[in-house]
């Protein structure tokens, strides 16, 4: 039984309320920090980003020459998982601090990385661009973000099955095709602008042929093979990146302007902050996207005191958000609202931050119990 | 067109901008690496954040809101999402104010 009384669609009811009440392309709560102090953080570097890249296709590429040595005994599955991670999570993490253009100093390297992350997660990088930028005006504003992984109530088969990366896998070939044919969603319409979707076409058209291309050696090999290095990863590797990206605003308020409210900064191990690229520090990369990544620790120091605290661990955030999405299933305004310590700044209500867990988003009318339920049962 | 003194040259750092606003308008000015003047309109081309908060790298200043880029010398957006160019306004230096050139 599922009861709803949002509507999350692109251009819905939600979208038009939210507008009327301004909550979008709204100004948001920021820490206050000295002008020099966020120069120093802002600073671009290569270094870091070259690194990390050496590494990341260092280790993809033994791990798939080992894969394809061992194929196709099960000894070559330790390292096609691995292959895999890097592929279907690290690349979403590099499609998006490149999206931002702070991954490297230089130019073109960014855009490379980005072409390339962008290729591997079969996500055009266009119309995700856009998409990213309206997650990054409007976060977790119903009718307004087309980033919200989990509508409330969560639909918990597919919340099971991102990890296995159906969704993200059926999602953007879909997408692919449809961009293929010529065609574009109204609703992906609405924050892609116009002159850039000629692009969008054209690349999904290359990329087609790329695709192809995989498929038809892999026929003519008579073997998956090459479909474990391009386009299966998304199955076996998208795990990380899901697992991680639950955390960022799941259980966390909706409908605010105040990203400590919506976002979610975890302490985790080194690993996964070399596949996250960093963005376990959630509430400061959404307040301050301009950081890079290789600054965010540092960031983070800097603004602890006037943010919730940080969750310890990855289990500690999940503690959290369980029994949030279970609670959500009796009503779907219940939210976390996490303490801040005495330093910080209180939530304030222009920033929406007197919005309450289990109170409908005031001024929504939309929003009230009586409209309940407007989903199937 | 009047000249408007807008700030001593030295409230600008090096390679930064800062906000000024007049006439019920808002601008930026920056002072470019080589300590060279510029003036633009405040608020990004894209939506409406002011690009104070922003990072100046050589001649090209970044938004702080998603990153979009313009040459601060002609206006020229340079990095997406920003794609509309920034008005720009002529500077001078007269005994150590930065004055602009007000249409
Ligand atoms: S508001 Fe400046 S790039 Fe979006």
């Amino acid at each position: 039984m599922s009861h709803t009384n949002r509507d999350y669609a692109l251009l819905g009811r939600d979208a038009k309320l939210a507008e009327e009440i301004g909550l979008v392309s709204a100004q948001w709560y920021h820490t206050d920090l000295p002008r020099k102090v966020m120069k120093e953080l802002m600073q671009r570097s290569d270094r870091p980003a070259i690194r990390d890249t050496i590494i990341l296709f260092g280790v993809m590429i033994a791990s798939a020459s080992m894969g394809i040595w061992l194929w196709p005994s099960w000894w070559s599955a330790p390292f096609w998982l691995v292959y895999g991670v890097l592929y279907g999570s690290a690349m979403d993490s590099r499609w998006h601090e490149c999206g931002h253009g702070t991954a490297f100093k230089t130019r073109w390297m960014n855009d490379a990385l980005y072409q390339i992350a962008c290729f591997c997660m079969m996500r055009n990088p266009v119309t995700w661009r856009w998409s990213h930028t309206r997650h990054h005006t409007d976060t977790i504003i119903v009718g307004h973000d087309p980033e919200i992984i989990a509508m409330r109530p969560a639909v918990v088969a597919r919340l099971i099955l991102n990890f296995f990366g159906i969704f993200e896998l059926w999602g953007n070939a879909k997408t692919t095709l449809q961009l293929i044919a010529g065609y574009m969603p109204e609703t992906t319409k609405s924050f892609v602008p116009e002159p850039e979707r000629k692009r969008a076409f054209l690349v999904a058209r290359i990329w087609g042929l790329s695709y192809l291309a995989t498929l038809a050696l892999a026929l003519w090999m008579q073997s998956i093979l090459p479909l474990m290095l391009v386009g299966l990863p998304i199955l076996f590797g998208s795990w990380h990146m899901v697992m991680t990206g639950y955390m960022q605003h799941l259980g966390l308020a909706e409908n605010v302007l105040d990203h400590r409210l919506n976002s979610r900064t975890v302490y985790m191990n080194r690993i996964s902050r070399f596949i996250y690229w960093n963005m376990n520090f959630h509430v400061e990369h959404h307040m301050f996207p301009m950081v890079p990544w290789h600054a965010l620790p540092r960031m983070h120091e800097l603004v602890k005191h006037d943010m919730p605290p940080a969750h310890p661990s990855i289990l500690s955030a999940y503690r959290e958000i369980i029994p949030t999405l279970i609670r959500q299933f009796r009503n779907p305004d219940w939210f976390v609202k996490r303490q801040l310590p005495p330093t910080a700044q209180p939530y304030r209500a222009e920033y929406h931050g007197d919005l309450e867990p289990g109170a409908p988003t005031p001024g929504i009318a939309g929003y009230d119990n009586a409209l309940r339920p407007v989903a199937a049962e | 067109m009047p000249w408007i003194a807008a700030c001593s040259a030295d409230d600008i750092d090096n390679e930064d901008l800062i906000r000024w606003d007049h006439g019920g308008r808002s601008y930026a000015i920056y002072r470019s690496p080589d300590d060279d003047y510029f003036c633009t309109d405040g608020f990004c081309t894209h939506e409406a954040i002011h690009l104070a908060d922003g990072l100046v790298m050589d001649y090209v200043v970044e938004c702080p809101k998603h990153n979009g880029q313009f040459d601060y010398r002609n206006g020229e957006a340079v990095r997406l999402p920003a794609c509309k160019n920034l008005a720009t306004y002529q500077t001078r230096i007269e005994n150590g104010q930065v004055e602009i050139l007000i249409g």
